[in-house]
């Protein structure tokens, strides 16, 4: 990392040999492969969700179930919202990297504007759901798609509390462009939690059941 | 994730002071109480994790002589059916949560760093989350002794006895968020570690020629993280069940207890290897010391590790035989259990062979280990029978299950973890351990274990069921529940040895421990005892597997050792560094110019709002506004991490020598600031000669 090299230049009177210092093993930053492997463990979080999902799909005693409630075109746009915001993230990362921070704060707030909507969109769906009779004490659907959808709405709100963060970084000056790595670490994030929701969309909405 | 640093005050020095949150004062006492609850070094938290797992260890075992006093006589009446449940759920938490895992937690935090040639891990401050997190996660279940009455429904947590139409109470609530807690403290320290140890090895230590005990924390790293999640989710779906009313395992709405089994033991069969496989590495580093050989097949014991890394989660429904999955997954479950003896019996024999012709030292830590692969042995062969479906079905629920995994469990992992405790204790403290003292300790523990684990065989194939807190005179159970009761009685007389001989070796007869006290084969036997806080003046470069052993040895025409003429503990080599007395002023003779990570409180914060969290969310459930006190908690943790996230992880040290912008967020901070000393630390050479064990 940029910051680290920095640092070390002023080893060098002291130890003759330092570069194994910033010359990491794998040749990852330590925070680029930290990210990695939470998201790897992320990956069994979901994964456990969605089973259970599976296991429960169509095992409901009582209505409402998915085709009485899903508004499948509405769900569509708000999932097409949430991909475009990785669209935006490049964008952000791009431009940091080019040293542009007037377009990285940009594509920054884009981005979490676009996952804000998303949620926007979510929590009138779960109210339009209740409306129609459907929460999560009604019966096994109720129960596993507002845990699912609601883990990875939460997800995605963490990740808007991390964008909207970097921004405010970027506004006080201290996030350059030697730094991008941190844009990118968040990026991959928020690719995961988009990445995710494209299997919850299509195991939970378009498979029928 | 940083903010832009003034230039620091010329009194900046070493563990530098710096106001830059505007919140607190950065901590910078060296010594003292607060010097420790703002530490980030690793062998500072390492040793926390110890005492504290040490304690927890003491009530797990108050615990389990509650147990076996109740069942010591027919219609015992020292515990009623109620209390009784409670103490065997919260002895099974607690030895598994908050004893095994940390303990080995303590030597993954002291050792691997100094195995692989790091002075610090990846994410320092990170690092003291994880313990204030496990601490506060412990003492978050343990309130529930005070509070309304502790978990009752096992350390398994079977659904639907946990859904509130069964266990109406407070306990089970704070089962489930007590281990979130637990879960979130071990995740993070296991991406700490991965990270570690993939990233930060010194120069020339390639993955095989990592030492063995670090190979295993990096196998039961990777098993921490993949198996936290799946626990993770079916606490939560228990939680939204008990809190919110949904029907994950309510039957009456459709919903299926045995979901809660498959995640349960998804993660509970890696768990499994979780707790042994360190316990696996601490033997495999103690067995070669003392039997002065090197250690029989290490890339075939890496392997094999990893091999069991993998099919552990492979055989989780070896749990479930008896609920009636049918017969082709049994079938499959029976076959996978088998062959997962098979990287385990090479491990057994590779131990073996590794003893085989050495000339063998019986000092304590020896002992441990030999009685590890015996104890273990016999827990891995109960085990097999265990993988016999039909077998396993007599067996199901009785104490012969009770014996197996105690002869896993205790036989193997609190075995290794004593080994450990012993051959690293030197090196963690600078005080050598009674050796007399230390004997008598290994063997009431060998004989007391026998006689409290070694009858639970027979109960059980007697029909003796698990978890009933009574049994009649007539069933023919006395003699043998006696006898376990009275082994039970032996091991806690051991334990107290043990802390005697803590006390008597620290108080009474201190003997300095040398750098290298056993002659020993790895990196953290090359620097002093105990480490100073830098770890290593100079990173070492490696050039080999036990690279301190090929430092101090070289071979003769006929392949015996022969010491290299000058290398530490040779003849004539009077080159003695810092083995005595100084050590903790190690920084002032050599540490110059080496900038440690600053110690920071925002670790505690952070974590302190994890059971704010948990309370509101255990008393919410009865009372609605107590939610109130889950915000609370979240804006805690996430306060912390604000900022922990703009405090630099290392103070500059010194004016003008720091770039403007400090490190970002949990920057490794290995940082070497310019000083004025131009020549690099002396490179820590030898101990003095008479120090060299053998």
């Amino acid at each position: 990392m940029a910051t680290k090299e920095k640092s070390l230049a002023h080893e060098e009177p002291v130890t003759p040999a330092p570069e194994h210092h910033h010359a990491t093993n794998t040749g990852l930053s330590n925070e680029k492969l930290a990210m990695w492997a939470f998201l790897g463990s992320e990956c069994l979080l979901f994964g456990a969700l969605i089973s259970t999902y599976f296991l429960y799909r169509g095992r409901s005693l009582s209505g409402p179930t998915t085709e009485d409630i899903y508004d499948i075109p509405y769900t569509s746009v708000s999932s097409f919202v949430l991909l475009m915001s990785s669209l935006t993230m490049v964008l952000a990362l791009a431009a940091i990297q080019r040293g542009d921070y007037r377009r990285l704060r940009v594509w920054l707030l884009a981005t979490a504007l676009l996952g804000a909507s998303f949620i926007a969109g979510q929590v009138y769906e779960f109210t339009s759901f209740i409306r129609e009779g459907l929460t999560i004490k009604t019966n096994l659907f109720g129960s596993s798609f507002f845990v699912l959808t609601g883990f990875h709405g939460v997800h995605v709100t963490l990740g808007i509390v991390m964008l909207l963060s970097l921004w405010n970084l970027s506004l006080r000056g201290s996030l350059t462009q030697e730094r991008s790595e941190v844009v990118e670490i968040a990026g991959l994030y928020w690719h995961f939690v988009d990445v995710v929701w494209i299997v919850i969309f299509t195991v939970v909405y378009l498979i029928p059941t | 994730m940083t903010t832009v640093l003034e230039p620091p005050s010329p009194e900046a020095l070493t563990t530098a002071p710096a106001d830059d949150t505007g919140l607190m004062r950065r901590p910078t006492e060296p010594q003292g109480v607060w010097s420790w609850i703002t530490t980030v070094d690793h062998k500072r938290i390492g040793i926390l994790y110890g005492v504290t797992a040490f304690i927890f260890f003491l009530a797990g075992g108050i615990e389990a002589l509650l147990l076996r006093l109740q069942l010591a006589k027919p219609n015992g009446t020292v515990l009623g059916a109620a209390a009784y449940n409670e103490v065997f759920t919260m002895h099974g938490t607690t030895m598994v949560f908050l004893v095994v895992m940390p303990l080995s937690a303590a030597f993954f935090n002291f050792m691997m760093p100094l195995q692989i040639g790091a002075r610090d891990v990846a994410f320092p401050r990170l690092n003291a989350f994880s313990y204030w997190a496990f601490l506060f996660g412990g003492l978050f279940l343990y309130s529930s002794f005070l509070l309304g009455g502790a978990p009752d429904g096992g350390w398994f947590g079977y659904a639907p006895n946990t859904s509130i139409v069964f266990s109406p109470g407070h306990g089970i609530d704070f089962w489930v968020f007590g281990l979130q807690i637990l879960g979130i403290a071990s995740t993070v320290s296991a991406v700490n570690f991965i990270v570690t140890m993939l990233n930060m090895r010194a120069p020339g230590m390639t993955l095989m020629r990592m030492p063995i005990f670090s190979w295993m924390t990096l196998i039961s790293s990777f098993l921490i993280l993949f198996a936290m999640p799946v626990i993770t989710v079916a606490l939560f779906l228990l939680a939204f069940d008990r809190n919110f009313g949904a029907n994950f395992f309510n039957p009456a709405a459709g919903g299926d207890p045995v979901l809660w089994q498959h995640l349960f033991w998804i993660f509970g069969h890696p768990e499994v290897y979780i707790l042994i496989l360190p316990a696996m590495g601490m033997v495999s580093e103690v067995l070669p010391v003392f039997s002065r050989k090197p250690l029989f097949g290490y890339p075939v014991m890496v392997f094999s590790g990893i091999a069991i890394g993998f099919m552990g989660w492979g055989v989780w429904v070896h749990h479930m035989f008896s609920v009636g999955l049918g017969p082709v997954a049994v079938s499959a479950f029976s076959l996978s259990t088998m062959f997962i003896a098979v990287p385990t019996g090479v491990k057994i024999f590779n131990w073996i062979a590794t003893t085989w012709k050495g000339s063998l030292k019986l000092s304590t830590p020896m002992l441990f280990a030999m009685g590890f692969v015996a104890m273990f042995t016999i827990g891995g062969l109960s085990g097999v029978t265990h993988a016999v479906a039909p077998h396993d079905r007599q067996q199901t629920d009785t104490y012969y299950v009770v014996a197996h995994f105690h002869y896993v469990l205790f036989g193997g992992a609190l075995f290794g973890i004593m080994a450990g405790i012993y051959y690293w204790w030197p090196k963690i403290f600078g005080t050598m351990l009674n050796e007399r003292l230390g004997k008598l300790n290994f063997w009431t523990w060998f004989l007391g274990f026998n006689l409290a684990f070694g009858p639970m065989h027979i109960l059980g194939l007697q029909g003796m069921p698990r978890r009933i807190y009574t049994y009649d005179d007539s069933l023919g159970l006395n003699v043998w529940n006696m006898v376990s009761t009275v082994g039970a009685f032996i091991i806690a007389f051991s334990v107290s040895v043990f802390m005697f001989n803590i006390w008597h070796s620290h108080k009474r007869n201190r003997v300095q421990a040398p750098g290298d006290p056993w002659d020993a084969r790895t990196l953290e036997w090359s620097i002093s005892s105990p480490p100073p806080h830098y770890n290593f003046a100079e990173i070492p470069t490696v050039h080999a597997l036990d690279e301190f052993w090929h430092r101090k040895y070289t071979e003769d025409d006929d392949g015996r050792p022969v010491r290299v003429a000058g290398s530490p503990g040779s003849e004539g080599d009077d080159a003695a560094h810092d083995d005595h007395g100084d050590d903790d002023h190690g920084d002032d003779d050599h540490g110059h110019g080496i900038h440690m990570p600053s110690p920071s409180y925002f670790p505690l914060v952070a974590a302190f709002g994890l059971p704010v969290m948990g309370y509101g969310m255990v008393y919410g459930r009865s009372s609605g506004q107590s939610y109130v006190v889950v915000v609370l908690g979240a804006l805690i943790l996430l306060g912390g991490l604000f900022a922990w996230a703009m405090e630099p992880s290392a103070e500059p040290e010194e004016e003008g020598h720091e770039p403007a912008e400090p490190a970002t967020d949990d920057q490794p901070a290995l940082v070497t600031a310019g000083g004025e000393e131009p020549s690099p630390p002396a490179p820590a050479p030898a101990p003095a000669p008479e120090e060299s064990g053998t």
